[in-house]
């Protein structure tokens, strides 16, 4: 308890500045959302307010790039490709690209329900460094206006992946700007994950110790430790090769004496730890939707823990199964191809501890959870054929073609997504302080899990018949599968546009929500819904072990 | 032959070569094996929620949250399953790694946005490769200008072709018929039209359909030709005036450098040689070799090399069938 005596100037400590206003007013503290200025919202330095400031900012993100992804599936109803010339279906995939991992899935879990539930869940009033989160946010917009000028000049084709030498000496795009979009971005997650690691270490609760932490806050602190260490290589990448592209300093292009797999392996070396700061949140979420609608505390809690933290390091040395088949060593693939089925382990160990996490609880399908269980399906699906890609004969074939593409969409839209939107769900009361039609939920859960499954699925048999990523054509014995695939992508279409139009509705007609709408554990649920500015009136204290729920049979937690 | 072009329902791809029975047995196995245990998790996880469901009446005494063994136990044969699953992968990765014998070489050469190749007898071919059934090809590919792969899924086979560098494939085929071929890595504009097709042939219609065409010389006549017109040989002949080492016997040798290392006289220690002569400078030699970088064309390049390698330790004519 050491840490709370000698962290005397931490804000719990301090008097709280909105009492005596309250007192004026009325009972109840005012809410965070109560002021309604442009200016309260634009330099709020609630995490609450900021949190709800990048849910609107990656919405529009999620909607351009899934606009770019839906004109692509179009393109692809007929071999030839009839839609859009090649040149434009290369800038839509780029587009795709660049905007869903930097500007929707990296700060979708984390920037969003991370800011807003992870110091409440801390019992804390804000993150450690309230001005910088703000700060985070204007990076993050800075980076993004420059990544959506780049588009509207003309687009950038080098894919998201900006392979050398193509990026940097042959594209005739707009691939600095992108890059120095992206650059920008990248201090946004930095700064993010610098905030949610102090405050992690800092403004704990008293009683709540590490192993009292709730696991969202596990995968939290996993995530942030990838942002801050792996995304300094990236801007590191990126001005290489944005120097290349400028003033032809020689690093990747050959012509120039560089060595264009050197491009690869300090992409990947950030890319690859990238992908789990997009998987590790969402594990997070479902961990907490799992117990919350079991009504139990997790099976083996220090082993999903501690797999988060596994995960995050393991990832780091993975990068190379990238390049199985881009000439690097026959002796790297076999190391690489091993760290990659070691760092499986961690994944399937959470799997197994949420499965039997459900045995004996008393388990309630609401909305939340049914996301959480498609999570648990798709992300099963997603793992097993990395299993494939990571097994070195294998990945030859399936290498750069659709296999691998249908299997980050498992893993990022079927697990990151969904997990995202189960988080959405289950802290939208909190949020909002509103109910969201339950049924409507339930019917959009079940609409997003086929639509998924329509969408992607026969991507693995596209791969496997050897169709590559990224072409604009097709030899026509792929039609069928393009097709259904096309066909699965307007069905998931509508189980994103569902929640934004309900979400938004109930914001105004849903039934208000009661501090605890779904009968569990967490300080999160301890305060009013919405919370107010400083999110508690009294700094709670955490007195009992995590997931403490009482025998189930006897529900003594309903409000 | 005109099955590919047809638009019908397809499982499974060609599968033309013993490597791509090799790549799909093991295949077949991982999805039987995760096949088998997604099914259990979702079994499991479906009886869970139908039998704990909240209102429903079930036996609700709490269970331990914590149990060491069973955490133990459900890491440790999953890794033990991946090890081997790891095994066998990087045994088929290894045995297309090793160079074959008796191959038939053929250049690739890969450039926005088709693929020109040449056969050692000198005849060329764009966006199409004819082969002789039975017989190992291997392909030695390198790249004009960005990042491409050749990618022939008939084989299971896929290998990035870099500028700078010569990168190699292997395959033998063992059916008759024609298969596709697709540049798997992205490479700018037209990449989704940078294909073509393997064509496997008899060995007498292979035979037949290399003395079609213009006559041709072999590439290794061409690269002497080269080593003259280019100059090379004003140097590295045994009366010129420069003293320069003479490459007779010198490729598959080993090679002492001036710096102390030594090194294997490869196709890329020969390229290398070529282009950026100076940080490569053989023991006893001067380093008076000009760089011929952006001076010879990819292909010229292929020529010299296949004209080093015919005088070289170890001759590549056993290597051609047929001639």
């Amino acid at each position: 308890m050491d840490e709370y005596e000698a962290a005397s100037v931490r804000p719990n400590d301090m008097p709280l500045p909105v009492q005596n206003y309250v007192m004026i007013e009325r009972e109840e503290p005012p809410s965070y959302l109560k002021e309604h200025t442009i200016r309260s919202w634009l330099l709020t330095t609630d995490h609450k307010r900021i949190g709800l400031l990048y849910l609107f900012s990656i919405i529009v993100f999620f909607a351009i790039a899934a606009t770019a992804a839906a004109i692509m599936r179009l393109n692809l109803l007929t071999p030839r490709g009839d839609l859009v010339q090649a040149e434009t279906y290369n800038k839509l995939f780029t587009t795709h690209g660049v905007l869903m991992v930097w500007f929707f899935l990296i700060p979708s879990i984390p920037s969003v329900l991370g800011n807003f539930v992870l110091p409440l869940m801390l019992g804390a009033r804000d993150l450690a460094f309230p001005k910088l989160n703000l700060l985070s946010w204007y990076i993050f917009i800075l980076g993004g206006a420059i990544a959506l000028y780049a588009l509207l000049v003309g687009g950038v084709d080098t894919g998201w992946t900006f392979y050398t030498p193509y990026s940097s000496t042959y594209s005739n795009s707009h691939v600095a700007l992108m890059a120095a979009g992206v650059f920008i971005n990248g201090f946004s997650s930095i700064l993010t994950g610098l905030n949610f690691i102090v405050t992690t270490h800092k403004l704990r609760a008293p009683g709540m110790t590490w192993m009292r932490l709730r696991l969202f806050v596990w995968s939290m602190y996993a995530t942030s430790l990838i942002l801050v260490l792996a995304t300094p290589v990236l801007a590191m990448t990126l001005t290489l090769m944005a120097l290349e592209r400028i003033w032809h300093v020689g690093v990747f292009d050959p012509a120039l004496g560089g060595d264009p797999l050197l491009f690869q392996h300090l992409f990947w070396f950030y890319s690859h730890p990238a992908v789990y700061i997009m998987i590790l949140p969402g594990m997070g979420v479902v961990s907490e939707l799992v117990c919350a609608f079991s009504k139990k505390r997790v099976f083996g809690y220090m082993f999903v823990a501690f797999a988060s933290l596994a995960i995050a390091l393991l990832g780091f040395l993975v990068w190379g199964h990238h390049m199985f088949v881009s000439s690097q060593s026959v002796f790297a693939g076999m190391i690489f191809s091993f760290l990659s089925f070691a760092v499986a382990v961690p994944s399937a160990i959470k799997i197994f501890n949420w499965t039997a996490t459900l045995y004996r609880g008393s388990i309630s399908l609401d909305t939340p959870m049914l996301y959480a269980i498609g999570f648990i399906g798709l992300f099963t699906v997603g793992g097993m054929t990395g299993l494939f890609l990571a097994t070195l004969g294998v990945d030859v074939h399936f290498h750069d073609t659709y296999f691998v593409i249908a299997h980050f969409h498992y893993i990022m839209v079927g697990g990151m997504v969904m997990a995202f939107m189960g988080g959405l769900h289950f802290w939208w009361p909190k949020i909002s302080g509103r109910l969201y039609p339950e049924f409507l939920g339930k019917m959009t859960a079940i609409v997003t899990f086929i639509g998924f499954n329509l969408t992607f699925f026969p991507q693995f048999i596209l791969g496997y018949l050897g169709m590559p990523r990224r072409y604009h054509a097709y030899p026509e014995q792929f039609q069928v599968y393009n097709d259904l695939s096309t066909a699965g992508a307007s069905i998931l279409g509508l189980g994103y546009l569902l929640p934004l139009c309900y979400l938004i509705w109930s914001c105004r007609y849903g039934k208000r929500a009661a501090n605890n709408p779904w009968g569990v554990k967490g300080f999160e649920w301890e305060t009013t819904s919405p919370p107010p500015v400083h999110n508690f009136e009294q700094p709670p204290v955490q007195t009992e072990e995590v997931y403490n729920y009482p025998p189930p049979g006897n529900e003594a937690v309903a409000d | 032959m005109s099955r590919v072009l047809l638009a019908e329902i397809q499982f499974f791809p060609d599968q033309a070569s013993k490597m791509a029975v090799r790549v799909d047995t093991l295949l077949i196995w991982l999805i039987l094996l995760t096949g088998f245990v997604t099914f259990a998790i979702a079994v499991v996880v479906i009886y869970f929620l139908a039998k704990y469901r909240k209102r429903a009446a079930a036996d609700r005494s709490p269970p331990k949250t914590e149990n060491l063994a069973v955490e133990v136990t459900w890491s440790v044969i999953p890794f033990v399953i991946f090890l081997g699953m790891f095994g066998w992968g990087a045994k088929i990765y290894f045995k297309e790694s090793i160079d074959p014998k008796n191959a038939m070489e053929v250049h690739v050469i890969g450039k926005q946005w088709m693929w020109k190749l040449e056969h050692l007898q000198g005849k060329r071919e764009i966006n199409e490769l004819h082969v002789p059934l039975g017989q190992t090809v291997k392909l030695m590919m390198t790249s004009q200008d960005v990042i491409h792969s050749f990618f022939m899924p008939a084989f299971r086979i896929k290998q990035d072709v870099l500028p700078g560098r010569y990168t190699t494939e292997w395959f033998k085929a063992t059916k008759l018929g024609s298969y596709r071929i697709f540049c798997a890595q992205y490479c700018g504009t037209n990449h989704a039209l940078m294909t073509g097709q393997v064509i496997v042939m008899t060995p007498t219609d292979f035979a037949a359909w290399l003395k079609t065409g213009r006559e041709t010389v072999s590439v290794a006549q061409r690269g002497e030709q080269l080593f003259h017109s280019f100059g090379c040989s004003g140097c590295h002949a045994a009366q010129a005036a420069v003293r320069a080492p003479l490459l007779e016997g010198i490729y598959g040798s080993q090679v002492p450098l001036a710096d102390g290392r030594i090194v294997h006289a490869d196709e890329r220690y020969l390229r290398d040689c070529i282009l950026i002569p100076n940080t490569q400078i053989v023991a006893g030699f001067e380093p008076v070799m000009p760089s011929f970088q952006g001076r010879i064309s990819e292909d010229d390049l292929f020529a010299i090399i296949t004209y080093l390698m015919s005088i070289g330790s170890s001759p590549p004519e056993a290597n051609i069938p047929n001639r």
